[in-house]
């Protein structure tokens, strides 16, 4: 169970910018849910992520995972349970780094970094044969460095880089906002295989609201740091995409837009 | 002069591998460097006095190095320090720690056996100890650029790469970003004040003023060597340091040769940097017009 109790959130405290955007937010997921969550601009989503993960600190509230209090947890040693893929098929990879130098140091995670080769041989062989499926042919460049690769084969690597060892969360952050719409296909199927085969607890940001009909087991709508939509089981799965559309319009609507 | 070019090219190629940590792999602009160059040859100089055996001194210098860097990265992690600022502060502090460490601002130590002036050194026959110190000093620098690559190699060095690289993946991988940073500013400054310390047994004095300009030597000497050997993919990124360190003490040499006086080094150090960044800059945007 992860656990956000009666979170705060302000930005720009103390100043004329000051903004709030959580007031006592609540939202617990169960265990190997898979939870799609959607919102306009500004509705809290990211900050959601970056307040689970760490990146940004809370005014007041708790987050707990399985019944411990990680708030005061430091960014990097949440992620010993997590992984992250960011909306910049950048950020998810070492550009200068070979496909094989990012491979093996992803692989390595929750263990030393220490004195010992960065590469395992042995290994070599198993990382051909994840990249193989995927027909993006990055089995033959291993070699490369990363930032030669396309925006679509970065993300698809920062995905596998993120999901590689035994983690319980994946928190995914618009992680195919970026690509084209054959590639985001591609990339979120695969998501969907893995999340399904290590049973992962995952978060996953979008716009793209098919996606999020499509996908996931529960189906969250944020709105002005509150959630007005949640919906799970036969409700999730009978709900389309024209549904949120138009709840999306009635919101937009009463804000004036 | 050209046994002079060499000896003094080889010496900078070591600083010149630190600097690669701290520049092109950690992308730190670290001005540490001007201090702990001087720092580790204080230290050999007076432990060489006190009769320590030179070679053990250049390891003393370099704990001291990575000292100095440890410093500058705990200013700048844990203080959340600008990191140019960082290494400012340290190197304004270690110049009085300099001067205290050596007593003064001069320490000449021709006096005694020096790392490439010894018993041995003397029995040499006469063909070879004109070379023998130009040769020792290879090894050195060739000592140091092994395990430097060795170290990139490990578990460790892909995540010292990666910190420079994307410093979020290091995060994501549950490691401390800021530990990492430390680190790699410790080994750089270990490695630039070992270049002080072989400086000093090779001139045979340490000089409060030796410092200045170091951070401009280094970078000079990694940009030539990255820039000139771009195209050769075999090679790797610590032999073009080194390389692009002995031309860049050539241009300077040549440069004095030329009736430029002993005094101006600095200056012409300088301004062959600033033609360099330049020289560098207009390259890039020719390949941009064709591209």
């Amino acid at each position: 169970m992860l656990e956000f109790q009666s979170i705060s959130k302000v930005y720009n405290p103390g100043t004329v910018h000051e903004t709030l955007l959580f007031q006592d937010f609540s939202l617990s997921i169960e265990d190997h849910s898979f939870v799609t969550v959607v919102g306009s601009n500004g509705s809290g989503k990211t900050s959601m992520l970056n307040i689970l993960c760490g990146t940004i600190p809370v005014e007041s509230g708790h987050i707990l995972i399985g019944g411990q209090d990680i708030t005061k947890m430091k960014e990097f040693k949440r992620y010993r349970r997590m992984g992250r893929v960011y909306q910049d098929p950048a950020k998810g990879t070492c550009p200068t780094m070979t496909i094989l130098e990012n491979l093996s140091m992803a692989d390595n995670k929750g263990k030393p970094y220490g004195l010992t080769r960065g590469t395992n041989k042995a290994r070599i062989q198993e990382y051909k044969d994840m990249l193989a499926p995927l027909g993006l042919g990055l089995e033959d460049k291993l070699g490369i460095p990363v930032g030669n690769l396309s925006g679509g084969q970065r993300q698809t690597l920062a995905l596998l880089m993120a999901t590689m060892t035994p983690i319980d969360f994946l928190i995914l952050d618009e992680h195919t906002a970026a690509l084209d719409p054959k590639t985001a296909e591609i990339v979120m199927e695969l998501t969907n295989k893995i999340v399904q085969e290590k049973k992962l607890t995952t978060l996953m940001v979008t716009h793209n609201l098919r996606h999020a009909v499509e996908y996931g087991d529960r189906l969250l709508m944020m709105h002005q740091g509150q959630i007005v939509l949640d919906k799970d089981g036969e409700e999730k799965k009978n709900t389309k995409v024209d549904d949120l559309l138009s709840i999306f319009n009635s919101i937009s609507i009463e804000c004036g837009n | 002069m050209i046994l002079g070019i060499l000896e003094q090219g080889l010496i900078y190629g070591i600083l010149a591998l630190g600097l690669l940590i701290t520049y092109r792999i950690l992308d730190f602009p670290d001005l540490t460097v001007d201090s702990s160059f001087p720092l580790g040859a204080a230290v050999s100089a007076v432990l060489t006095l006190n009769g320590m055996h030179p070679a053990l001194t250049l390891l003393c210098g370099m704990l001291a190095g990575a000292l100095a860097g440890l410093i500058t990265g705990f200013i700048h992690v844990k203080c959340k320090v600008r990191d140019l600022l960082s290494g400012i502060i340290t190197m304004t502090a270690l110049y009085s720690i300099n001067l205290r460490i050596a007593g003064k601002a001069n320490v000449p130590i021709f006096g005694t056996d020096t790392l490439f002036r010894n018993e041995f050194t003397r029995a040499l026959p006469a063909w070879i100890s004109d070379y023998s110190t130009v040769l020792l000093i290879l090894l050195i620098t060739l000592a140091a650029k092994l395990l430097l690559d060795l170290f990139l190699k490990t578990k460790a060095g892909y995540l010292l790469r990666a910190a420079g690289d994307n410093a979020s993946v290091v995060t994501t991988l549950a490691k401390d970003q800021g530990s990492v940073k430390i680190v790699g500013l410790m080994i750089a400054n270990a490695l630039v004040a070992l270049a002080g310390a072989v400086m000093c047994q090779q001139q045979r004095f340490f000089d409060i003023s030796m410092g200045t300009g170091t951070m401009v030597i280094g970078l000079a000497s990694v940009i030539i060597g990255t820039n000139l050997f771009k195209t050769f993919s075999f090679m790797k990124s610590t032999t073009m340091a080194i390389i692009g360190s002995i031309l860049y003490k050539g241009c300077v040499s040549l440069a004095i040769s030329l009736g430029l006086e002993a005094t101006d080094m600095k200056l012409i150090t300088a301004v062959l940097f600033l033609l360099i960044l330049v020289a560098g800059q207009a390259k890039r945007k020719k390949v941009r017009i064709h591209a």
